[in-house]
C-alpha cells in the first residue's frame, strides 16, 4: 500500500494542529469579550477628555501650556500600539504598514522620525526593519494597566517638552467590529482645536487653581489616557483577530484533512484492486 | 421650567450620569461650586467630596468623587472624576475614616502624613456624600 501509511500520519499530524488552533480560537472569542468590555468602560472617558481638550485649546489664554504651541516640525515621534504575541493574522502588519506609509512622508520632507513602542511586536519589527526605538513597554498581559505605560509614554511627553520632537502620533488599531480592525494614526501633541464654530470667538476659562498647575496635570492625564485607550481597544482588536485567524486556520485545516482522507481512500482502493487482480491472475495461472 | 445645562459624569471606568441638570454643586479645590445654566467658561481640579446634581424636573442625586476635573461652559458640564461611586458602604468609609485618625495620632513620618491625610479627606468625605444622599432621599 505505497503511501499510504504516511497519508495516515499527516492526516493525524492535521488532526492535532486543528486541535490547536480550535482551542485557541475559542480562548481568544472569551479573552475577546472580556477585552471589550474593557473597552467600552473606558470610552466615554477617552471620549469626553478628548472633547474638554478641544474646548481647551481653542481658548484665548494669555498661559500657552508647551503642548499648545504648533512648532515648525523637525523631528517626529510616534507611539506605536502592537499585541505582545503573534497568530492573529494581519493586524500588526497592516498596521505597521500604515505607520511607515507615514513615516516615509516625513523623512522625504527631511524630518527625522522616532518611536515608542508597546507591545513585543512593535519593539522586534522595528528592530529588524530599521528605526530610531527610543522606548519600549512589552508583556502587558491581558489587563493592561496605566501605571506601565505611564514610563515610556513620559519619555515621549518629555522629548516633546525639551524640543527634540515637535510632533507626537499615536498609531493603533480601531475597532470597528469583529470582523474588521482598521490601524488609525491620530496627533496626540500638540493638541488639536476642536473646530466647533460657537468656540471660535475670544474666550478663555477661569482657572482654579492657576492655569499653569492645573493644565499641567489635566494634559498629562488626557495623553495618558488616550495611550491606555489605544492600548485596551488593540487589545480587543488583539482577541477579535486571533480569533478570525484561528477561526479560518480550524476551517483550513478541515479542508486540508478532506482532501488528505480522498487520497488516502484512493490509495487504499487501488492497493486492494491491486492485490484482487493479482489473486485473480495468480488463480487463472494455476 | 428652570434652565437647563447638559452634565455628564465619567470616571476612567464608566460614565454615571449623562443628562440635562438645573443645578450641580461640586467641590473644587478653591472651595464649593454651584453651577446653573450660563456659567462663565471655568476650568477647576476637584478635590474629593459629594457632587450633587439637582435634574431637570428637580429630583437630585447624589455621587462620591475622589478628584478629577470639571470643565465648565455655558451649556455643556463635564465632570472627568479619577474614582466616581453612586452606592457608599458607611461602614467601610468609617473603618477607613479611623484607621487614619488612628495611624495621624501615632508617630507620623513625613510620607505618611501625607498619605495618611489624604486617606482621612476621602474617607471623610465619602461620610459627607453619604449624608448628602440620605438627605436628598428624604426630602
Amino acid at each position: 500500500m505505497a503511501g499510504g501509511k504516511e497519508v495516515r500520519t499527516k492526516i493525524a499530524s492535521i488532526k492535532s494542529t486543528q486541535k490547536i488552533t480550535s482551542a485557541m480560537e475559542m480562548v481568544a472569542a472569551s479573552k475577546m469579550r472580556k477585552a471589550q468590555d474593557r473597552m467600552a468602560l473606558g470610552r466615554p472617558y477617552a471620549r469626553r477628555i478628548r472633547a474638554v481638550i478641544g474646548h481647551i485649546a481653542n481658548a484665548s489664554s494669555e498661559y500657552q501650556h508647551i503642548y499648545l504651541q504648533d512648532r515648525e516640525v523637525k523631528r517626529v515621534g510616534y507611539v506605536l500600539v502592537s499585541t505582545d504575541r503573534g497568530l492573529c493574522g494581519g493586524l500588526n502588519v497592516n498596521m505597521f504598514k500604515a505607520a511607515i506609509k507615514d513615516m516615509q512622508a516625513w523623512s522625504e520632507k527631511g524630518v527625522g522620525v522616532e518611536i515608542c513602542s508597546i507591545g513585543n511586536k512593535a519593539a522586534s519589527f522595528f528592530h529588524n526593519y530599521g528605526g530610531d526605538v527610543v522606548a519600549a513597554v512589552k508583556d502587558l498581559g491581558d489587563e493592561p494597566q496605566a501605571a506601565s505605560l505611564i514610563g515610556s509614554v513620559k519619555v515621549m511627553l518629555d522629548r516633546f517638552t525639551d524640543g527634540s520632537i515637535d510632533r507626537l502620533y499615536l498609531v493603533g488599531n480601531e475597532f470597528v467590529n469583529t470582523m474588521s480592525q482598521k490601524p488609525q494614526i491620530e496627533q496626540l501633541l500638540p493638541l488639536q482645536a476642536d473646530e466647533d464654530e460657537s468656540l471660535q470667538h475670544k474666550w478663555d476659562y477661569l482657572y482654579e487653581p492657576e492655569a499653569g498647575v492645573l493644565l499641567d496635570g489635566m494634559l498629562n492625564r488626557y495623553i495618558e489616557s488616550q495611550v491606555y485607550q489605544a492600548v485596551v481597544e488593540n487589545k480587543a482588536c488583539e482577541q477579535a483577530a486571533r480569533m478570525i485567524a484561528m477561526k479560518s486556520a480550524t476551517d483550513n485545516a478541515g479542508e486540508l484533512i478532506d482532501s488528505l482522507q480522498l487520497v488516502y481512500n484512493k490509495a487504499r482502493q487501488a492497493a486492494i484492486t491491486q492485490e484482487l487482480s493479482e489473486i485473480v491472475g495468480g488463480a487463472a495461472a494455476v | 421650567m428652570a434652565m437647563t445645562v447638559h452634565c455628564d459624569v465619567v470616571s476612567a471606568e464608566e460614565s454615571l450620569f449623562s443628562g440635562l441638570v438645573e443645578l450641580i454643586v461640586a467641590t473644587g479645590v478653591e472651595g464649593e461650586l454651584g453651577i446653573s445654566y450660563g456659567h462663565a467658561p471655568l476650568l477647576t481640579a476637584l478635590k474629593p467630596g459629594p457632587v450633587r446634581i439637582i435634574k431637570a424636573g428637580g429630583e437630585e442625586e447624589v455621587l462620591y468623587v475622589s478628584g478629577g476635573f470639571a470643565e465648565i461652559q455655558p451649556t455643556v458640564v463635564t465632570i472627568l472624576a479619577d474614582v466616581a461611586e453612586r452606592d457608599i458602604d458607611e461602614a467601610e468609609a468609617e473603618k477607613a475614616r479611623e484607621e487614619a485618625l488612628a495611624a495621624m495620632s501615632g508617630q507620623p513620618t513625613e510620607i505618611d502624613y501625607a498619605h495618611v491625610s489624604a486617606q482621612l479627606a476621602e474617607a471623610e468625605a465619602r461620610l459627607r456624600t453619604l449624608k448628602a444622599i440620605r438627605r436628598a432621599a428624604g426630602k
